[in-house]
């Protein structure tokens, strides 16, 4: 089993943390704010518990736990095989971090970002070595989702292509190829669709619980758009449409002003305990 | 502030989806609106209200279907009556 280093311990780090320790890898999980690592922590131990109720597997927190180490700093990462990238969906953010893992990680290690928008071109182009550079977008939560988009970039080699299907086969997802483009596929459907959605309420048209209502009704949908903004976070929805308005140009992708105010009013969905809806935490 | 545990539990399902109308015998999970990641917030609800941890053995899905088991399972747990 790899060392494997997963950098941001948010939303998207924890689950892949958790997966990648709950299959044997040893995960050394970085992020700048100790707090953030410890409530990543707590987070993974309730995770594993809720796991068999949830359609998972049973597991063990403790022995999970056992095998994430954390660290405040990407220099902890010099010996790690790959490193899965998954630090706020903002293009200055993840290019600091990705020139520091440049410069901290031999040429052999495979970095993959997990971004739902941002080029990996984009991003191989920070370093030296952009042929070992790999996009991959986990949905959340990471552990029980099956599917993910695998995203080449310009540069990515067929061996950092095969080395990363195999890491994921080891994690129990199936990768679905797509080329680089802003959003792939899911976030430049879905994105679309959650904004129109959070316009609908800006506008006074429907309320957050009748437009989930027709999507899981007349779809047949298991979560509607505002509930599954809420999972995603409403902050995170915000920045991946900026995204694509930015590498599009295309006023279409405008960010809803709702999806604006619930951002800087913390109304993040079920990670701050209020979105769309209320949560109990 | 409803009196009792099982009155408590429905006030908390109807606080959080206004547009329920059920019993306490009603599977929440078939209402085809609440999923299981409503499960998760139950178990919080029901170890910080009732000030007690359910152990893992308890946490399935079927303990949270209905006001009803939820209700005996706090009753369980009181009494010391765990499963596991």
């Amino acid at each position: 089993m790899a060392v494997i280093g997963v950098v941001g311990a948010g939303v998207m780090g924890v689950g892949v943390a958790q997966n990648l320790a709950q299959v044997g890898h040893e995960v050394i999980l970085v992020d700048i704010s100790q707090e953030v690592l410890e409530q990543a922590l707590t987070a993974i131990t309730r995770n594993c518990r809720m796991s068999r109720m949830m359609g998972g597997p049973a597991l063990d927190a403790d022995a999970v736990l056992a095998r994430i180490s954390t660290a405040g700093s990407v220099t902890a990462l010099a010996a790690a095989e790959f490193v899965v990238e998954n630090v706020t969906e903002n293009w200055e953010t993840k290019r600091a971090v990705h020139a520091e893992l440049d410069e901290v990680c031999p040429p052999q290690t495979v970095i993959i970002a997990n971004t739902s928008a941002i080029p990996i071109t984009r991003i191989g182009s920070v370093g030296r070595h952009p042929d070992r550079v790999v996009g991959v977008h986990f949905m959340n939560p990471v552990p029980a989702k099956p599917v993910v988009e695998l995203i080449p970039g310009f540069h990515t080699s067929p061996r950092t292509v095969l080395r990363t299907r195999e890491l994921l086969t080891g994690m129990g997802k199936r990768a679905v190829e797509v080329k680089d483009a802003s959003g792939f596929i899911s976030n430049r459907v879905l994105m679309l669709t959650v904004n129109e959605a959070a316009y609908l309420v800006h506008e006074g048209v429907a309320t957050a619980e009748s437009v989930d209502e027709v999507f899981r009704g007349c779809f047949g949908h298991p979560m509607g758009p505002l509930e599954t903004a809420d999972l995603i976070g409403v902050d995170t929805i915000l920045y991946s449409v900026e995204v694509l308005h930015e590498h599009y140009a295309d006023s279409k992708y405008r960010p809803c002003p709702l999806l604006k105010q619930m951002t800087d009013a913390g109304l993040h969905g079920r990670k701050t305990g209020r979105g769309f809806y209320t949560y109990q935490t | 502030m409803p009196d009792t545990d099982s009155a408590r539990i429905l006030a908390f399902i109807t606080d959080r989806f206004p547009q329920t109308d059920i019993t306490e015998s009603e599977d929440i999970f078939s209402l085809g609106y609440i999923n299981s990641l409503f499960a998760m917030e139950l178990v919080m609800f029901l170890e910080k209200t009732f000030a007690l941890t359910i152990p893992n053995d308890e946490l399935f899905i079927d303990n949270f279907r209905t006001a009803k088991s939820m209700t005996e399972l706090v009753g369980r747990l009181r009494s010391g009556t765990v499963a596991g």
